[in-house]
């Protein structure tokens, strides 16, 4: 597809998850009290953006993740959150 | 247009959603056995379920005219008991016979704990002694990455074990690469707001290619859309690919995949 093509298909989108992302980030900062490691990886994950470096999603999705290779000791429950709180 | 859905869990679905599939094109669907939401009790309560895979959910899609396969094992967010896995394990040469059981799956990994991944070595084995296909489930959100790893090195230690024969699900940008390159197959699950969406879907197939990748709903009790697969044949077609382009991946891959058990057949 040509870039123009793109944009054609999926600006309308884009421009509504980023508006959304927007939204999401000042509802945070109305909300009352302590933030936890989760804002911080999703602002950390953000800059990636913004970096002009190609494969974002797939920088994104690591700088989510677990980077470690050890099996840990028990499962501490059965559900993921969506960040890894060993970075913060 | 004709697809497969390889992997739904239809015993959490609605009969219409069987109308749906069926009207959009959906040739034959497989349903590998997971976790139901809450722990089972007992080994029976296993062997219950076993008993509707095998049994009861080929009938109500027989209703529909759609072919119902299925995968059999202990998922990966029940393993945390090894010794109850084993004992669930013991009961799965029961059903390996029946006529529509595919092979082992899904199988792996959860929060990739100790436990978890004995048990997903056990299976593996299990797998490779009764020469059975094997479907991976890899975790979720943050764990997926670490746990596509340990995984690839469960599979790659044991000898027995043919990458073809084996489909690891789940991946997305960060994990596609290193099952493929290791030689194993790649399955993409569309979800609305976890795993891939379509648009990301077709840009890993336009960037990884079309071999060995297949797409799928895993729709369940979940947030989860089972005419996902279709939707994203509709996405290729928005971006310019041919029917036949399309139909490679949404119908002849899982059916070349999943032909390697004499068990499949689609008309």
């Amino acid at each position: 597809m040509t870039r123009q093509q793109v944009l054609d298909l999926y600006f309308l989108d884009a421009r509504h998850k980023l508006i959304e992302i927007a939204a999401f980030l000042d509802r945070v900062d109305r909300g009352s009290g302590e933030a936890d490691f989760r804002l911080d990886a999703f602002r950390e994950a953000m800059k990636h953006l913004a970096d002009g470096e190609p494969k974002r999603a797939e920088t994104i999705l690591m700088a989510l993740s677990d980077p470690t290779r050890e099996p840990i000791g028990i499962a501490p429950g059965k559900g993921a959150i969506g960040a890894w709180p060993g970075r913060s | 247009m004709r697809y497969i859905e390889p992997h739904a869990h239809m015993v959490s679905r609605v009969t219409d959603d069987y109308v749906a599939m069926v009207t959009s094109g959906c040739a034959a669907v497989c349903e590998p056995a997971f976790w139901a939401g809450f722990d089972r009790s007992s080994v029976q309560g296993f062997h219950d379920y076993f008993c509707q895979l095998t049994e009861y959910e080929p009938k109500r899609a027989a209703r529909f005219g759609l072919p119902h396969f299925c995968w059999l094992c202990l998922n990966p967010k029940e393993s945390e008991d090894a010794a109850f896995a084993k004992d669930v394990l013991a009961i799965v040469p029961q059903f390996l016979d029946r006529p529509t059981v595919l092979g082992i799956g899904e199988i792996g990994l959860n929060k990739n704990s100790r436990n978890e991944l004995k048990v997903l070595e056990w299976h593996v084995d299990f797998a490779a002694r009764h020469d059975q296909l094997i479907l991976v489930h890899t975790p979720h959100l943050e764990d997926k990455f670490k746990g596509t790893r340990l995984t690839l090195d469960v599979l790659r230690a044991d000898s027995r074990i043919r990458p073809e024969r084996v489909i690891i699900d789940h991946v997305e940008e960060h994990t596609v690469k290193m099952v493929l390159d290791a030689g194993f197959w790649a399955g993409m699950t569309l979800y609305p707001e976890t795993k891939c969406t379509p648009a990301r879907a077709v840009d890993i197939l336009d960037g990884y290619g079309q071999e060995r990748l297949w797409l799928n709903s895993a729709c369940d009790w979940g947030v989860s859309i089972p005419l996902n697969v279709p939707r994203t044949a509709l996405e290729m077609r928005r971006r310019g690919w041919s029917a036949e382009a399309v139909d490679r991946v949404i119908y002849q891959n899982p059916v070349r995949f999943l032909s390697q058990s004499p068990r499949f057949r689609v008309e």
